[in-house]
């Protein structure tokens, strides 16, 4: 079997939808003669045909409403926008209408969609190409928000995120488009939402990421080891709704926790984890709950971008405060 | 290519008199009755509403008084199956189109209950944010080409929501993917406080279809007969895989914006007299007259059966029982999240033993 970069397993994915359920339709710029702009739907519009993978004009809010009204009149919409940092014109769309359409009609019509689109930094993008707002999605009632960190990953969690009778805002870190190859079955078997992923067990402390920052906190759990430390690693994979047993049970046994993500400090999703843990889990805490993010800073252009990403060091650092707490290490 | 020319359809001007020939279906006044019947509706229906939220049965309304025409209009030209997608100002349009009263109370009395439509299932809900429903429509539009069925979908936009880059983006799709979609223009001359004439320089609003090559024309919007006609066409030319048009449907405002307006702030009060000569139901009621197909006692009868039914409807929805607290979280999900299980049980824990519910 062909071993797959996750931007493959994508689209995988997508096609097994697609020749699944004939009510899967992706729609989006450049998605369709070209294969998206990082080919996640490549040879996709030959197969299927431009009726069900559609180019669509130059238009966020366009695809954003066009993308509600097919979902509601019963097709399975897969909506790419070609970067995160250009759907802040859809919002009115997503916060207004695909978020609220089965609530404000009490189940009578629905939004059983997929949103895809590629955040994050670490590929040398121009501006408005790098940025990490996942915790704004995550703050609107309605909405899932799911994120993948491996091949396998993005292919049981894309299937998933269609088959759901529910709007899903799947994020697809780019900088780990192309960075790792698995063996990925094409056998449509979906992953569970709405649950994290225990990546590797440890006793000592417990460090919670999700997409692309999910590699650097591997790999300083794997350093963290050689240190005597072992570290537990939770991808979280749906940030709404949260699996918050499965954090809360980790903590419980490692008594330590550290929160990893690329986007900003403030307001991150990571502050709700943070807040949960001390609401819940605060008599098995031996030390505070850190954090270790991007800074309340735009995030720099390409050549200063990897000071800003979250690092293999600075994860290690914060463990190794965590574990001396309360001294210094 | 698109020809430029925007037309205009009007066939009875403000006295009642016949301009020009009447269409087919207009010849048949049984038909004509049916659509006094239903502006005479919209109209009481109106009234009371904006009286209801005066005496605070419900929260807010944004009223349609002078426009029931428009609304009775193009309802009436659409077929059970196709989708309507309006906005807020588009209550008589729902209940032609088979809502209830009691389900439109519910809407208004602030019960999302109110967008549970027994009859026309598939349309959406009135959008509050404007334009937005203008997209939404090309989706549904495009639904019903990829399956193949012989369906519209009928949205509506005010002269302010025109501006909107939605709705450019709307009729963009819509053209480039040319699907059977119905855009329609409600004009009414005021976006809340701000006037047609400053609201764009174009010289009319149906012609911005034409730069994304759709056909747009404009219709008197207080001529019944002119709207359920051009509506008509529209609809057909699309259902048969003619593609969009833009049909500009020109009234007036004669009333607030909404409940928590002033319009006497911006507007003056002899404009408004001015447009009550050029109201929808006097001139079909004239016509109707002069024809000898309606009378006195059909109008005295006509309002006291209306009246009726509106009185019927406010005993039935004030006869609901009302939502208990933690339905706030019923269709948030197909199935509730587990994460959300521990908010549910809160709300039902706060209210379990409070005087406001009446569960305690």
């Amino acid at each position: 079997m062909a071993e797959l970069t996750m931007v493959s397993a994508v689209c995988q994915a997508l096609g097994r939808a697609l020749e699944d359920d004939k009510d899967v339709v992706l729609l989006g710029e450049d998605v369709g003669v070209n294969g998206g702009v990082f080919r996640a739907t490549e040879g996709l519009q030959e197969i299927y045909g431009a009726d069900r993978v559609i180019d669509t004009p130059l238009a966020e809010a366009g695809i954003g409403g066009v993308t509600v009204g097919m979902a509601a009149a019963g097709l399975k919409p897969v909506a790419e926008f070609q970067f995160l940092g250009f759907i802040y014109s859809a919002f009115d769309q997503i916060i207004s209408h695909v978020a609220r359409l089965r609530n404000r009609t009490r189940g009578r019509l629905s939004c059983p969609l997929v949103i895809r689109a590629p955040y994050g930094g670490g590929i040398h993008g121009p501006e408005h190409h790098s940025e990490s707002t996942e915790a704004i999605f995550a703050h609107i009632p309605g909405l899932r928000v799911v994120i993948p960190s491996s091949p396998l990953r993005a292919y049981g969690l894309l299937l998933a995120a269609i088959r759901n009778p529910d709007p899903v805002m799947f994020l697809e870190p780019k900088r780990i488009y192309r960075t790792v190859k698995q063996e990925v079955p094409d056998d449509g078997e979906a992953l569970p939402l709405d649950l994290c992923f225990v990546l590797r067990e440890g006793s000592d402390v417990t460090l919670v990421s999700w997409g692309a920052a999910v590699a650097e906190t591997l790999a300083a759990a794997e350093t963290l080891a050689g240190m005597g430390i072992e570290a537990e690693v939770i991808d979280v994979a749906t940030l709404t709704p949260l699996d918050m047993p499965t954090i809360l049970s980790s903590v419980e046994k490692t008594g330590r926790c550290v929160i990893v993500h690329e986007a900003p400090y403030t307001g991150g999703f990571g502050a709700e984890i943070a807040a949960r843990l001390a609401e819940k889990g605060l008599l098995h805490l031996l030390s505070p709950v850190l954090r270790v993010t991007g800074y309340d800073t735009v995030i720099p252009y390409a050549k200063n971008e990897h000071r800003y990403l979250v690092s293999e060091k600075r994860i290690i650092d914060a463990v190794r405060r965590t574990v001396a707490f309360p001294e210094e290490p | 290519m698109t020809d430029l020319d925007i037309p205009y359809t009007r066939y009875l001007d403000p006295e009642g008199e016949v301009t020009t020939e009447l269409p087919a279906f207009a010849q048949d006044q049984s038909k004509l009755i049916e659509l006094y019947r239903r502006m005479t509706f919209a109209r009481r229906y109106d009234g009371k509403l904006t009286a209801m939220q005066r005496t605070g049965r419900i929260p807010s309304y944004a009223p349609e008084l002078g426009e029931e025409a428009v609304r009775v209009g193009y309802a009436t030209a659409m077929k059970k199956e196709d989708v309507l997608l309006g906005t807020y100002r588009d209550t008589a349009a729902m209940i032609v189109r088979g809502v209830t009263i009691d389900e439109d109370l519910m809407f208004w009395g602030g019960d999302e209950r109110g967008n549970v439509y027994a009859g026309p299932a598939e349309d959406f809900p009135l959008t509050t944010p404007i334009a937005t429903q203008t997209t939404q429509a090309v989706g549904v539009a495009y639904a019903f080409k990829l399956r193949g069925e012989k369906r519209v979908a009928v949205t509506t936009i005010g002269d302010g929501g025109s501006s909107k880059g939605d709705f450019y983006e709307a009729m963009n799709f819509a053209g480039a993917w040319h699907v059977p979609v119905v855009f329609i223009i409600i004009n009414n001359q005021w976006a809340i406080s701000m006037p047609r004439e400053r609201q764009s320089a174009a010289k009319t609003l149906a012609q911005k279809g034409l730069a994304v090559g759709i056909p747009g024309e404009q219709v008197d919007g207080n001529d019944v007969i002119a709207v359920h006609d051009v509506v008509s066409r529209a609809l057909e030319k699309a259902r048969s895989g003619g593609g969009p048009t833009v049909v500009e449907v020109i009234t007036y405002r004669l009333t607030d914006h909404s409940t928590a307006d002033d319009a006497s702030r911006y507007r003056d009060p002899d404009e408004v007299s001015a447009h009550w000569k050029n109201e929808p139901l006097i001139r079909l009621r004239t016509y109707l007259s002069e024809s000898q197909a309606w009378n006195k006692e059909d109008e005295e009868n006509l309002i006291t059966t209306i009246d009726q039914e509106i009185e019927d409807g406010i005993a039935e929805y004030e006869a609901q029982e009302e939502l208990p607290p933690e339905a706030m979280f019923d269709h948030m999900f197909a199935e509730l999240p587990t994460d959300l299980k521990d908010q549910r049980e809160a709300v039902m824990a706060e209210f379990s033993n409070s005087e406001e519910n009446g569960h305690g």
